[in-house]
């Protein structure tokens, strides 16, 4: 090793005082904290009796949906920006043309396998007409890979379920101004 | 020879011994490995509620759905245990793989054969007519070097074990143990040696009733010599922040890496087993054993009420002691090793020594200076051996041996060594 090198700066650790050095703080300290965390209110959910309850089901990162709007028709506009932004490439549309005139295209399908999804959002993100979103529900179970992919009226059966306890995102947006 | 006690059919005396020393023996390993279980669970509940977690808290009884605090959680741990496939990796020394755990167990076990549970049984219940002393071995001379022998033999155990593994990382926990055990016998025998001079004796039971005689426990007459074994016995139980030859984080488990099924548990229980034998130690010698002032006295013909006072206060106390044993677990982190060293043999061993010397000068001079200066003897060694404690501390605090200049050093030609930034070394 090259000792003339100006470059290398030996970092030392800071000097101790006369408490540290007798290690009499850090025993009491580390005491302390133990004695007070021993007693201190317990943060587990004990699962199957309680739920865990996320504080903002929005920013939970749970199973899909896919939102429906007023008329209860399908959101989606088979626009493939989720498909495109999905990392793990779980996401897989079959788009046709729309039945209604407000829009072009629709998903003929939409199916997402849930077991190779990450849930990392990003599907959600990409989404210009907010039609598929993340709901908060995390005990995701299955008796097979095939029941995993979840299909179109799958999601649409989640948005059912959860829209009246998380309110799409849009609606809560215009709700809170 | 007429029978003083009830007639047991039995007139050999010798078989009366063995058998006495039989009973107690299935009383001890039943007792000790049921104690063992349950506090393997209350130390996994004491861990959880120190993380702000509830910990173990569902096994109750079998097929109902009665939970009882998670008591039946040690009948399903042992279970598991039992019923785990026992792995033998392929490149280990299969004879000593298999007597390592063996040696360990043993050795833990075996220590027990002199460790007082508590003081006698009243004379009533003797086969002999003679008091039942709560010993398995009662009445050897030589007990703590028993103990210290034995203890020691734990030491083969981990090296043995870490050795037929085959694997660096057992090996790497083996060293680090071996070279930590053997340097935490010193202090741990300087701070026994302080122990002996007060009482005279080598015999558990002995030290025990010399410091309920003069009702003066240990601890108070030399604090520096409590610190001393106290400290020693965690690195000797290989307790946190002393576990250096297990660290789960750097070495996966030491040297019972390998090892699976029941060998792990005989090598898991030997070491729950040592921190037993750890605070009876620290109980015996330095708290008092079974005495408490006021309630237990001293005498060797007690009856009942008092025989069983005796052992719910030894007992009690080597429970708050676990108990601190578990909490020292999560409070401080854990020492490197250069330090862990360090400690060994620059603090420890001086403060032995340093205890030896006081206490030795106090039993020899004692009573003519208390008689001179008019204080009982007791009290002023309790004042000196706080005031040693104190300046004791101050000078290992002022000198600080454990700082390392881990600096690189440098060497170029015609130069001695220097540390790459120049100047002195701290």
């Amino acid at each position: 090793m090259k000792d003339v090198d100006k470059d290398i700066v030996w970092v030392r650790e800071p000097e101790l005082g006369m408490a540290g050095k007798s290690y009499l703080s850090l025993f009491v300290g580390g005491f302390t904290t133990t004695v007070k965390h021993l007693f201190s209110p317990k943060q587990t959910v004990e699962s199957p009796e309680e739920r865990h309850e996320s504080p903002d089901p929005l920013l939970y990162r749970g199973v899909h949906r896919l939102n429906r709007d007023e008329q209860g028709r399908v959101k989606c506009v088979a626009c493939f920006l989720c498909a495109t932004a999905c990392p793990a490439h779980c996401i897989d549309i079959l788009a046709a043309e729309s039945p209604w005139p407000d829009r072009q295209k629709y998903p003929e399908s939409f199916t997402i396998d849930e077991l190779r999804c990450i849930f990392c959002g990003m599907c959600e993100e990409a989404c210009p007409v907010d039609a598929i979103e993340l709901t908060s529900l995390y005990d995701l179970v299955g008796k097979s890979r095939e029941e995993m992919i979840f299909d179109k009226e799958k999601l649409l059966s989640v948005y059912d379920q959860t829209k009246d306890a998380e309110p799409m995102r849009t609606k809560r947006m215009r709700d809170e101004g | 020879m007429p029978p003083n006690g009830p007639t047991t059919g039995i007139d050999d005396p010798m078989e009366r011994v063995a058998i006495e020393a039989l009973i107690k023996i299935v009383i001890l390993i039943g007792g000790l490995m049921t104690a063992a279980a349950y506090l393997v669970l209350l130390e996994r509940r004491m861990a959880a509620w120190i993380q702000d977690r509830l910990g173990p808290n569902r096994v109750g009884i079998p097929l109902t759905r009665i939970r009882l605090f998670g008591l039946g959680q040690p009948i399903a741990d042992g279970v598991k245990f039992l019923f785990k496939e026992e792995f033998t990796p392929a490149h280990v020394d299969k004879f000593l793989y298999w007597l390592a755990p063996i040696v360990i167990f043993m050795a833990a076990m075996a220590i027990y054969a002199v460790i007082p549970f508590g003081s006698v049984l009243p004379a009533s219940l003797g086969l002999e007519g003679a008091p039942i002393h709560l010993v398995v071995a009662p009445g050897i001379d030589v007990g703590m070097i028993y103990v210290f022998a034995v203890s020691s033999i734990a030491a083969y155990g981990v090296l043995l074990g870490s050795w037929a593994s085959n694997n660096k990382y057992s090996f790497l926990g083996g060293m680090r143990s071996g070279a930590q055990l053997v340097s935490y016998e010193l202090p741990l025998g300087l701070g026994l040696l302080g122990v002996v001079l007060m009482s005279g004796s080598l015999r558990l039971d002995e030290i025990i009733t010399a410091q309920a005689r003069s009702g003066v426990w240990n601890v108070l007459v030399q604090p520096l010599g409590f610190v001393v074994f106290v400290v020693a016995a965690f690195a000797e139980a290989e307790r946190l922040p002393f576990d250096l030859s297990e660290c789960e984080q750097e070495l996966v488990g030491g040297y019972h890496t390998e090892y699976s099924g029941i060998k792990l548990m005989m090598y898991l229980v030997a070491e729950f087993v040592h921190m037993v034998t750890a605070s009876f130690l620290i109980a015996i010698l330095f708290l008092g054993g079974w005495h408490w002032w006021g309630l237990t006295g001293w005498e060797e013909n007690v009856g009942w009420p008092i025989a069983l006072v005796r052992i719910a206060v030894l007992l009690a106390k080597v429970l708050a002691l676990i108990l601190f044993f578990m909490l020292a677990r999560w409070s401080w982190p854990r020492f490197r090793f250069d330090q862990l060293m360090d400690i060994a043999w620059k603090i420890m061993l001086p403060w032995g020594m340093v205890n030896v010397v006081v206490v030795a000068f106090w039993i020899e001079f004692g009573d003519r200076i208390a008689a001179a200066v008019g204080v009982a003897n007791p009290v002023l060694m309790a004042g000196t051996g706080v005031v040693v404690l104190f300046l004791a501390w101050l000078i290992a605090t002022r000198a600080d041996p454990t700082a390392a200049d881990n600096r690189p050093v440098v060497v170029s030609p015609g130069d001695g060594p220097r540390s790459a930034q120049g100047g002195p070394s701290p």
